[in-house]
């Protein structure tokens, strides 16, 4: 045992703790949780029980909990790329719904266009939508020092206010809040129709989409020098500044490309399940990336796992809605985020204390 | 002589280093006691036991020969220590009154009793000639007298022994020697004083006797009188050090850096930078010598890019670099040691290698289009960390968990590798132990004598003293002095530093 003493104790490492804080936290809130259904009489382990089973225990329900998951990653991966250039985007909401709605129209007026051109032109249409309501902000912040979580916040107003006057008044189906259809060589097949057992559930391939974006912001994160240049500005932007690298610029080009991938969410919504455009479709998709960002601690295939959860808490919801309120399963997604935000230290101490302990017992 | 402070076979750990090992220091009653070793040789933490804001693991405290228990600063103060920070313990919009009197108010009718207190404490400065201006703002006064406010602090709530952490690290050579007369004085008044510091010269001008410490053991402890400043480097490092740095006299060449009549107003409208000209040779360290804040940051800023000149121009090798970002500067042949590692020079939260690349990154030997080449950044890594001796020697390991000295060896390998004409160094062994400064001036000295026209600007007159060719000194914003040569006393470097002296040449080249 005593040449544990000199090697550094797996539990030490960072990667390993980032690992394990965000499971920590996930555990004990649904144990927190537990006694909240207690408090409503409800029997726990009977509740998460059919929670689980219900979401992860068939295929149909793994399709609602990815249909769910998918515009998380998209948002969760929005907010994660500006994290990683120093930057709070509080702005996914309004990006991914001015990046749906740019898709819906562009899609509503190119009848005609065949698919392999459709689908890729529909995709950039929201790009652009979202990329643009993400470069607003970053330029704003990067010429006048205008912060932009106040400058998001404002503009997801701006952004609700315009879709909805848009698909009220201009280009709706009359006496509706959508669009018309977009083109059907825009359409993204479901899942069930190639696979049958994942039938009646609206899941997409626009999740495909979602995963290479995950890939995609991993690899020009890490490994490109542009990626390099953005690390840089996050972490210490006077060293960036010393070392020749625009700050002002790479501040812009991160909240663009945060908004561009929080403008894909309308792959899933728009060209995989309703093809048009809906006033109100998102329900706080923006807001919620926040919190998938911080849980998968703003690595992209950290993203992609907690978007699962939270796809899982959200489906959830509506499948353990006859026995406990529906607003239970809001109360057990608030907790784990609280959880995960404010744990980070304490689970870490505990963490340190723990190795400390066997350490010395090492010792003696 | 009766012990004032014993410290009996304390350890401290932290985590999994071990701050202090069975340290036994014992401090005679009434004289003044300097610990000495590099940085984290566990001076400070063994002082900070001793003050109450670390418990040891083990080991026993005796103060007056009497065995006490310490659980917090509070007890300390009880118990007759007192202790001056390297970084002060001020409040900077309050007045130096209301800082000497903080948590030991004497009130009269839960009143504050101002009169008494004044009285007080003039009483206490003129008896040790700590003189302070006791209705200033403490952030309206320079460093030297916060210092005495923090020395009168501790008298003021009757500590006998006091402890003094690196303290002249902020002060000039005119203001080091004051607070030594007024140790000096305390020690007559029957104080007991340790000092802690890395500057053998004070040690040798002051203190009675010597500990010092390594690798958090105490591995010698002598008198001043028997004992000389390389005995004690010796001892610190573990092996024979050079003190003074060997240099060859050499010829320097041609001008490479030349700056004209260099201003720059801030945006208050301050004029930080007023006409500066200089010109740096080919294989000459130009150094510049000053109290900080006397224009030299901006001066480097100006240079690097990092600030825009209000007036004047620079050029290196006749191409003319003001105005121009610090990318642009860079590409015409300039490198740049800034004198804040944490906050310019390194991203802390990345690993060497990437901190290796910091500014070269868009070379091709990097990485062409939009990936990075990880072989050659690592390769990169592994050359540079070889030949500037890294510790650790992993590319991989993250800048944060580097010493002082090795994150300073980061940013020299790093800066010395884009083989530029001009090495701009700024404070080039802040915060580095005495192995490092070693290490890194020999280093400048082979990169002059490779015929690189070298910048240095440094706080310490050592360092100046040194490693400089030509001294040239900054006094508002002016260059009020070139020295042709280093054959210059300290004494007369400080007297053009705090602007009693000016000399009567502008002129940068008269050497």
């Amino acid at each position: 045992m005593a040449d544990q003493t000199k090697r550094r104790h797996w539990l030490e490492h960072p990667a390993t703790q980032n690992f394990l804080i965000p499971i920590f936290a996930v555990v004990l809130s649904f144990a927190v949780g537990a006694i909240f259904i207690l408090i409503v009489g409800q029997n726990p382990f009977q509740v998460y029980s059919v929670l689980f089973s219900q979401t992860l225990g068939t295929s149909y329900g793994i399709g609602q909990l990815l249909f769910k998951t998918t515009p998380l990653i998209f948002a969760g991966l929005s907010v994660a790329i500006c994290f990683k250039a120093g930057l709070f985007n509080i702005g996914a909401e309004g990006q991914l719904q001015i990046g749906a709605f740019m898709t819906a129209l562009v899609g509503m007026y190119t009848v005609g266009v065949p698919a392999f051109l459709e689908i890729p032109l529909l995709i950039l249409a929201g790009m652009i939508g979202g990329g643009i309501w993400g470069f607003i902000p970053g330029y704003l912040k990067a010429k006048t020092g205008a912060h932009e979580v106040i400058n998001t916040i404002m503009l997801n107003f701006i952004a609700a206010a315009l879709v909805s006057f848009f698909v009220t008044n201009l280009f709706n189906v009359p006496a509706t809040v959508h669009t018309p259809e977009i083109a059907p060589t825009g359409k993204i097949p479901r899942f069930d129709t190639i696979f049958s057992s994942f039938s009646g559930s609206p899941v997409n391939f626009s999740i495909l989409i979602a995963i290479l974006a995950a890939v995609a912001v991993w690899y020009y994160v890490d490994k490109t020098r542009y990626g390099y240049e953005l690390r840089v500005v996050g972490l210490n932007s006077k060293a960036a500044e010393y070392g020749g690298i625009s700050v002002a610029k790479n501040i812009i080009l991160s909240m663009t490309i945060g908004g561009a991938i929080a403008g894909l969410v309308g792959t899933n919504y728009v060209m995989g399940y309703k093809y048009y455009f809906e006033e109100g479709f998102s329900t706080g998709t923006g807001f919620m990336g926040i919190a998938v960002a911080l849980l998968g601690n703003n690595n992209p295939f950290g993203v992609i796992l907690a978007a699962l959860l939270f796809g899982m808490l959200e489906y959830g919801g509506l499948v353990i809605n006859t026995m406990v309120p529906k607003e239970l399963v809001s109360i057990l997604q608030a907790i784990v985020i609280i959880f995960v935000i404010s744990s980070n230290k304490i689970f870490r101490k505990i963490l340190v204390n723990f190795i400390k302990k066997r350490t010395l017992r090492v010792n003696d | 002589m009766p012990y004032a402070v014993e410290l009996l076979n304390i350890t401290k750990r932290f985590a999994r280093t071990v701050a202090n090992d069975e340290v036994t220091l014992k401090v005679q009653s009434g004289t003044i006691h300097a610990l000495v070793g590099e940085n984290g040789a566990g001076k400070t933490t063994l002082m900070e036991t001793l003050y109450g804001l670390y418990q040891p693991d083990a080991g026993i405290i005796r103060i007056h020969e009497k065995e006490v228990s310490i659980k917090s600063p509070h007890d300390s103060i009880r118990n007759g220590i007192g202790m001056v920070h390297q970084h002060f313990m001020l409040v900077g919009p309050m007045t130096v009154l209301e800082n000497i009197v903080l948590g030991a108010e004497t009130t009269r009718y839960s009143l504050l009793d101002l009169k008494k207190t004044t009285a007080e404490i003039s009483e206490l400065g003129g008896r040790f000639s700590l003189t302070v201006p006791l209705n200033e703002k403490v952030e309206n006064v320079g460093v030297g007298i916060q210092q005495r406010v923090e020395i009168l602090k501790a008298i003021y709530r009757k500590a006998d022994i006091l402890v003094l952490d690196e303290p002249t690290a902020v002060l000039t050579p005119q203001e080091s020697t004051q607070l030594f007369r007024i140790l000096s004085e305390l020690k007559d008044e029957g104080k007991t004083i340790v000092l802690i510091t890395h500057k053998l010269s004070e040690v040798m001008a002051i203190s009675d006797h010597v500990s010092v410490m390594r690798r958090g053991k105490i591995v010698g402890e002598v008198e001043t009188a028997s004992t000389s400043p390389e005995e004690l480097a010796e001892m610190m490092v573990g092996r024979r050090i050079l003190l003074r740095v060997e240099k060859n006299d050499r010829k320097a060449g041609d001008p490479v850096l030349s700056i004209n009549n260099l201003s720059y107003i801030d945006k208050r409208g301050v004029n930080i930078l007023n006409n500066v000209s200089l010109e740096v040779a080919s294989g000459e360290i130009l150094g510049i010598a000053g109290v900080e804040g006397n224009g030299q940051s901006q001066l480097v800023e100006c240079i690097t890019g990092l600030l825009k000149p209000t007036t004047g121009s620079m050029s290196v090798d006749g191409i003319q670099i003001a105005g121009l970002t610090p990318k642009e500067v860079f590409a015409r042949g300039l490198a740049h040691v800034p004198e804040d590692r944490i906050k310019r020079g390194l991203v802390v939260e990345m690993d060497v290698a990437e901190n290796l690349i910091l500014g070269l990154h868009m070379q091709k030997e990097f990485g062409t289009g939009l990936a990075m080449n990880l072989k050659a950044i690592e390769e990169n890594a592994r050359f540079l960390i070889t030949k500037y001796d890294i510790r650790p020697m992993n590319p991989d390991a993250l800048a944060r968990g580097l010493s002082g000295g090795n994150q300073q060896k980061v940013i020299i390998a790093r800066e010395l590798s884009r083989n530029a004409q001009v090495i701009v160094a700024s404070q080039p062994t802040r915060g580095v132990d005495i192995g490092g400064i070693e290490f890194i001036h020999r280093t400048l000295v082979e990169a002059r004598d490779a015929g690189k026209a070298i910048l240095m600007i440094s706080a310490d007159l050592n360092e100046i003293l040194s490693l400089s060719d030509r001294i040239a000194i900054m006094y508002g914003g002016q260059i009020v002095k070139i020295f042709p040569n280093n054959k210059v006393k300290e004494s007369e470097l400080g007297l053009y530093m705090t602007g009693s002296k000016r000399g009567s040449s502008q002129k940068a080249s008269d050497g």
